[in-house]
């Protein structure tokens, strides 16, 4: 991953954050917004694979964890958006440039929106930070969920085309 | 041996995972459950947190100034229908709430004046039935009347002593079942048998026919020798059974004595306790036994409501 390409993606990552503090929350639905970071992470995993989806996500956590709202235990986000990147990365179709199916990209958002949520929430109930119910913590995961499955089919199809473009060439695998 | 067959041939599709991704993963767990260790044990992210903040801030700032805009786009959609309905809901709030301020004093008022009413029939030694002024005579008639709401009723006849707490008002002159009229002192036919306080000196008050802030009374006195102080008071003598007048009930206070050499007795003018022009609530002097189909304000209700009217006042 060039220096250049590494920026780009940081800086998507950057405008994610900021959207999602900024303009979403005039949109939201008692307080719930669309996740954009965990999207960018989708769009990366299903181009780029695990590693460079893992990667970006810990950046992109570790973004949502530290950026001015934020102020829960630092490394929740982080660890909730690497474990997202590193099983959406998995999914990938093999081979150089090939394009999962539109369903596939929709399902793995469905999936990565529930894994991420979930993940920040059951350690935010093993850290007691903040002290919620269980069922409060359901509602928040599911109306996240539908917001990150209405919003994917606007918002992943570009990214990944941009993710595929600033692919280098795979490496053939043995 | 099969089963395992079975499960690896489910995963043969997904992404294949070498040794380095591998590590990657673990190595980014590792750093995520660092920093959630870092940031529980308190301090040592701070400055990480600030530096990013100075960052993102100005940036969520930027942001923020341009998504404005398009906060308002849901505005746009608003039917006129609804709008209207919402000026209509809005308008119809505000003049509630104007309502509630206009009011306000005149409630705290109205308190304060039926407070110092039972506290008037406590020192009047009467059972009054309170009323309210609803109507007042016009100057073109010049008589000085005013309508009550309280009538026969509420147990009001003619020739009964009406009177608010700052003093005496007047009698009324006739009564319906629901209304009264009553002929305010300061009317030309109204005399009252009046006495100073200071001397104990009798006289008759009456009045002069009009109906401003600065109403005076005259007071003949009978002995017409007797000068009388500036600031006495004066107060009813009272009548034979109490009608039409009772006794005791302040009237006004002496502001000018004149001696005419053509009479025989000094004319001292009264201004009276009462404001007539700004009557509201009077009550009627009746006999404690009488039977009325409003509350009647007696004696010896008003020990605990007696401070208040200073408050009020």
């Amino acid at each position: 991953m060039s220096l250049v390409r590494g920026l780009l993606a940081v800086l998507l990552l950057l405008v994610a954050v900021v959207l999602q503090v900024t303009f979403f929350p005039h949109v939201a639905w008692h307080g719930v917004v669309p996740d954009l970071a965990l999207l960018v992470v989708v769009a990366a995993g299903l181009t780029r694979g695990p590693q460079f989806a893992a990667i970006l996500g810990f950046t992109g956590g570790l973004l949502l964890d530290l950026a001015p709202p934020a102020d829960h235990y630092a490394g929740r986000w982080a660890l909730a958006l690497v474990v997202v990147g590193f099983v959406v990365g998995r999914l990938r179709p093999p081979g150089q440039g090939a394009r999962p199916e539109p369903a596939m990209v929709v399902a793995a958002a469905a999936a990565a929106s529930f894994l991420g949520t979930s993940i920040f929430a059951l350690s935010g109930l093993l850290l007691s930070d903040p002290l919620v119910s269980v069922p409060e913590v359901l509602e928040v995961i599911l109306v996240a969920l539908v917001w990150d499955v209405l919003l994917t089919p606007l918002l992943v199809p570009p990214m990944m085309l941009l993710f595929r473009r600033t692919e280098p060439a795979r490496v053939s695998l043995a | 041996m099969a089963m395992r067959e079975k499960r690896w041939r489910g995963l043969d599709r997904l992404e294949p995972v070498d040794r380095s991704s591998r590590s990657t993963l673990v190595a980014l767990v590792l750093a995520c459950a660092t920093l959630i260790t870092l940031d529980h044990v308190g301090g040592a992210l701070d400055p990480a947190r600030r530096a990013v903040g100075e960052v993102v801030g100005p940036a969520e700032d930027a942001a923020n100034g341009v998504v404005a805009p398009f906060e308002a786009v849901p505005r746009w959609f608003h039917t006129k229908s609804s709008l209207e309905e919402r000026v209509a809901e809005l308008e119809a709030k505000n003049s509630q709430l104007r309502q509630q301020v206009a009011t306000t004093a005149l409630d705290r008022n109205r308190l304060a004046e039926y407070d110092g009413l039972a506290a008037t029939a406590g020192t009047v030694h009467h059972a009054l039935v309170p009323a309210h002024v609803i109507g007042h005579g016009p100057a073109q008639s010049f008589s000085q009347t005013v309508t009550i709401d309280a009538g026969t009723s509420s147990g009001v006849h003619a020739d009964q002593t009406v009177l608010n707490n700052d003093g005496l008002v007047g009698r009324v002159i006739s009564a319906t079942r629901s209304t009264a009229t009553v002929l305010l002192l300061l009317d030309r036919d109204s005399v009252v048998g009046g006495r100073l306080g200071g001397s104990m000196e009798v006289g008759f008050l009456q009045g002069r026919g009009e109906l401003s802030g600065q109403a005076t009374l005259d007071l003949k006195l009978l002995d017409g020798a007797f000068v009388a102080n500036e600031g006495d008071t004066a107060v009813t003598f009272g009548s034979e059974d109490g009608a039409p007048y009772i006794a005791g009930v302040p009237i006004g206070t002496v502001t000018a004595v004149y001696s005419s050499p053509r009479e025989t007795s000094r004319r001292v003018e009264i201004k009276p306790f009462v404001d007539f022009t700004a009557l509201d609530l009077v009550g009627v002097a009746v006999p404690s036994s009488t039977r009325s189909d409003r509350h009647l304000v007696k004696p010896g209700q008003a020990a605990a409501t007696s401070t208040p009217q200073e408050e009020g006042r």
